[in-house]
């Protein structure tokens, strides 16, 4: 397992490279650059600030120093955008608000998905049943740019309970609709592929030969239904793990919170190629770190898989 | 007085299309220590009827009436009662023993569970009891297997584990429900041995429900017979196999086929050009194996070195255990998967490496028709446009009503009505699908057809009927054949000549008659010996040959030279068996005594 493990961080050097050397060539093909305003900058001014930022030297050279930094001083250049804040600034002020709201709501809509998706397989056709087909219908009706106002309205404006936005170092009356938001739909998913995943495995051989034994309900579900009827529930946690801990930019956007997907989006709106090539490598890092993870975790649900 | 008894049972289903009435009120009786024969078609309902009395139905499924053991009534009990008597007073064990284990718990936790919920029995206790058991159903390294996982034992094992963890808390009932179908002969002639003994030792009582004459033969005192979920016979079993009264009866045991009676077609003359000859293929997969950073490849010799030729009209039959690379010849012949060595050349023509387009060609005379027929066919084409789409290949000229001429003709000639045209392939039985498949592969009336397992997935009166139809089909039409199976019976009943294949190579071939009744070589006595008969007189007072060892692993090196110890002694693990023509056409690959063999291993 360690050795596939390393195999697979290996093979995650080129991926990454590659993935940066896309998004850059894709960058700098778009039209426009991040100095490229309304009203046009005068061409000598223009031609000093592409100097100061290296934009005037030739692609393949500008890749070359970027890389170059990147390896050799894991700095991934200065803001286009913002004067005097740099790259790495960026993401360490705005990945740990993410990474706090997005692995709450992660938790949440495991939880709460997984435990509804399971008693709704149990009691199948009963009310708690149709609740949770409802609910994973509803979730996927109602993403959270429409969440994120409905809640507002509710809680701030109406009941004036919770604070409508701002982060305030992550107190938990500020997070609670930020996590509610984006919970919801992931929470519908999972609550529906669980559901699924698990009314097929109680309808399985073994399961049969579980209650043949004699075996108390309890024991059936817990002990012989669960864990294979987590496994394609895993394999879509992976991805929606890197989605929530990344942030989303409605999020940031309704609450204020001052997480990453804002300044992503941002940056690819004003061509800020630093910091938009900056959070896309975090992207892709986490993504290969988390795609491991989804794998080795297949090993311990089922032990077939062996690396 | 009978220890399991059952009054008017009847078990219905709800579904979209109303009530179905699978079990339409049964009764029967299974004394202590007596094997009772439930004998039915798929759909019968013979499973059903052991379901419902186990409370085992799913959900949309009702069950009426009574079903007593030991005097207590224990239909319809509430699940907590039900489970006192699940596990400790009847043990059952299913048809597939690959899904019937829970993947992710290991031999020795499930087996644990069983001595946990009805004895309280734990740790070292519990433990020694399942290894007792795990010895007593004869499993090789008893202890190493408690640790193991269900997909690291083969099926045969994973069926003895099945029957030990059913056994542990001595039941009086085992109910045993196709426990054999799935196996191959020589693993079903074992698992029968093993459940005759355990009746006989802890005069358990069995419910077999089966579909095979032969098993019946051998194992029940007492047979009912089961048709659309009512007997239509009970009694002795001699007695019924000797003057079955009921018609269906008389069916079942006629469309059994006989591996020691019964009509069997003589080999060919040897010709000149051969229609088809098959040179050394061999096809080897790369199989990833752990070890290093990247690990490593190493071939998988699925099929290693296979030489053989097929005259015209005949019918050979390719006969083996799971695992011995029929059904990857049968590909590599047709060139559905690239051998990685030797040669195929139809009418003299090679036809290993050409382009597509060139094999397209001999594609219109080389056909297949596959096991499972459902699967097989197009699922969003009717089954005319099915049967029709190889015209349009190779028949561009034809017109829309030449086309459906033809089959419509195809279809009648397979035994299809014509109303069927524009039905799917879920509307049909599987019977009927599988002619679908046939006339599919008839409709450009090919010189060549191989069947792979064609008739293994079907019922045995329809088996009988599709063989029927081959061999008419083969007469009209003089096309050769290649008939895979594992069921020897069956390959015996329509080949000429008989190929055994042993993981990947040939152990013999020759005359069908002579490979059934006067086999050579050890390993074709010892499959010939494991296939049940049915005819109870006959099967009992058998002699089977066991050879040592459990069914070897295509990836262990020394199981090719299983009939070769002095070989594997002398150190030559590279030593390939050859094959010597022993009398006029008829092959034995190279092998030690029997004596030698049987101590060897």
């Amino acid at each position: 397992m360690l050795a596939y493990s390393l195999r697979r961080l290996l093979v995650a050097i080129p991926t990454i490279l590659l993935l940066i050397v896309a998004c850059f060539f894709l960058m700098h093909f778009a039209p426009g650059g991040p100095f490229t305003s309304e009203r046009p900058l005068p061409p000598a001014v223009l031609a000093n600030i592409e100097a100061r930022y290296g934009l005037d030297q030739p692609l393949w050279k500008q890749l070359w120093d970027y890389l170059y930094n990147i390896v050799v001083h894991f700095d991934f250049g200065p803001s286009f955008k913002f004067k005097d804040r740099d790259v790495n600034d960026i993401i360490a002020q705005g990945f740990p608000i993410s990474l706090t709201y997005g692995s709450l709501s992660f938790l949440a809509a495991t939880t709460v998905g997984v435990s509804l998706g399971i008693a709704a397989a149990i009691k199948h056709n009963s009310w708690i049943d149709y609740f949770a087909v409802g609910l994973g219908i509803a979730a996927q009706a109602l993403p959270n740019f429409i969440m994120g106002p409905i809640l507002i309205l509710t809680f701030t404006l109406w009941l004036g309970l919770l604070p409508g936005g701002g982060w305030n170092g992550g107190q938990w009356q500020y997070l609670i609709m930020p996590v509610i938001a984006l919970a919801t739909s992931y929470m519908g998913s999972i609550a529906r592929i669980t559901r699924s995943s698990m009314l097929e495995v109680l309808n399985s051989n073994f399961i049969r030969t579980a209650r043949a034994k004699g075996l108390p309900t309890r024991t059936v579900i817990w002990r012989h239904a669960l864990k294979p009827t987590l496994l394609p529930v895993v394999s879509y946690l992976g991805p929606v793990f890197v989605y929530v801990l990344t942030g989303s930019v409605f999020v940031d956007i309704y609450f204020s919170t001052g997480g990453l997907g804002q300044a992503y989006v941002g940056s690819a709106l004003s061509r800020d190629y630093a910091v938009l090539l900056g959070v896309t490598i975090l992207y892709g890092a986490l993504t290969v770190v988390v795609n491991l993870l989804t794998d080795l975790a297949y090993a311990w649900f089922d032990p077939k898989i062996r690396y | 007085m009978s220890l399991f008894s059952v009054k008017d049972l009847r078990v219905q289903f709800n579904t979209a299309d109303g009530v179905v009435e699978a079990v339409k009120g049964i009764s029967f009786d299974i004394n202590p220590g007596e094997c009772l024969g439930i004998v039915g078609e798929s759909g019968s309902g013979k499973s059903q009827t052991f379901m419902a009395a186990m409370g085992l139905l799913p959900p949309a499924g009702q069950a009426l009436g009574s079903a007593t053991l030991n005097g207590q009534e224990i239909l319809n009990l509430p699940i907590n009662k039900l489970n006192k008597i699940r596990g400790d007073d009847v043990g059952m064990i299913f048809q597939d023993p690959l899904t019937a284990l829970t993947p992710h718990l290991r031999i020795g936790q499930q087996m644990r569970e069983v001595l946990q919920v009805h004895e309280g029995l734990q740790g070292s206790a519990a433990r020694a009891r399942c290894l007792e058991w795990l010895d007593r159903v004869r499993i090789p390294e008893a202890k190493r297997r408690l640790d193991q996982y269900p997909h690291e034992l083969s099926g045969g094992m994973r069926q003895r584990v099945m029957i030990a963890m059913s056994m542990l808390c001595n039941p009086k009932l085992l109910i045993a429900d196709e426990p054999t179908t799935a196996l191959d002969v020589t693993v079903q002639a074992d698992i029968l041995d093993l459940m005759v003994r355990l009746q006989k030792d802890e005069g358990t009582a069995i419910a077999l429900i089966t579909h095979d004459m032969g098993v019946v033969a051998r194992m029940c005192d007492r047979i009912q017979v089961m048709r659309l979920g009512q007997f239509v016979e009970a009694g002795d079993t001699r007695e019924i196999f000797r003057a079955p009264q009921h018609e269906y009866t008389r069916t079942l045991l006629d469309a059994m086929p006989r591996i020691d009676a019964g009509d069997a077609p003589k080999a060919l003359d040897k010709i000149e050009d051969p229609l088809l000859k098959v040179d050394d293929v061999k096809v080897h997969f790369p199989i990833h194996v752990s070890g290093g950073l990247f690990g490593r490849k190493v071939p998988l010799k699925a099929v290693d070195g296979v030489s053989f030729d097929i005259r015209k009209g005949e019918t050979l039959g390719v006969v083996g255990e799971s695992g011995c690379g029929k059904s990857t010849l049968a590909r590599a012949v047709l060139q559905l998967i690239e051998p990685s060595g030797g040669n195929v050349s139809w009418l003299g023509h090679p036809i290993v490496g050409l382009k597509r387009a060139e094999l397209n060609k001999y594609r219109k005379d080389l056909q297949i028709v596959f096991q499972d027929p459902l699967a097989s066919l197009d699922p969003r084409m009717t089954i005319s446009a099915s049967i029709a789409e190889p015209l349009k290949t190779y028949r561009p000229d034809l017109t829309d009503r030449e086309r459906k001429e033809m089959v419509a003709q195809m279809m009648e000639r397979v035994g299809l009505k014509a109303n069927m045209i524009n039905r799917y392939p879920h509307e049909l039985s599987g019977g009927q699908n599988q002619r679908v498949g046939i006339a599919r592969a008839m409709i450009n009336k090919p010189k060549l057809i191989i069947c792979d397992e064609a008739v293994s997935a079907l019922d045995v009166s329809i088996q009988a009927q599709i063989v029927e139809l081959l061999r008419e089909l083969q007469q009209e039409f003089g096309l050769s054949m290649i008939f895979i199976s594992h069921d020897l019976s069956v390959v015996r009943a329509v080949s000429n000549r008989i190929m055994v294949l042993y993981l990947g190579r040939i152990v013999e071939l020759g005359d069908g008659e002579e490979i059934c009744s006067g086999p050579i070589h050890p390993y074709t006595k010892s499959l010939i010996s494991a296939v049940p008969i049915p005819d109870p007189d006959v099967e009992r007072s058998r002699q089977r040959l066991k050879l040592p060892g459990e069914l070897p692993s295509p990836m262990d090196p020394k199981a090719a030279l299983r009939f070769l110890p002095s070989r594997l002694a002398a150190g030559q693990t590279d030593y390939v068996p050859q094959l010597s023509e022993v009398k006029p056409d008829h092959f034995v690959a190279e092998h030690d005594s029997l004596d030698t063999i049987m101590n060897g291993a």
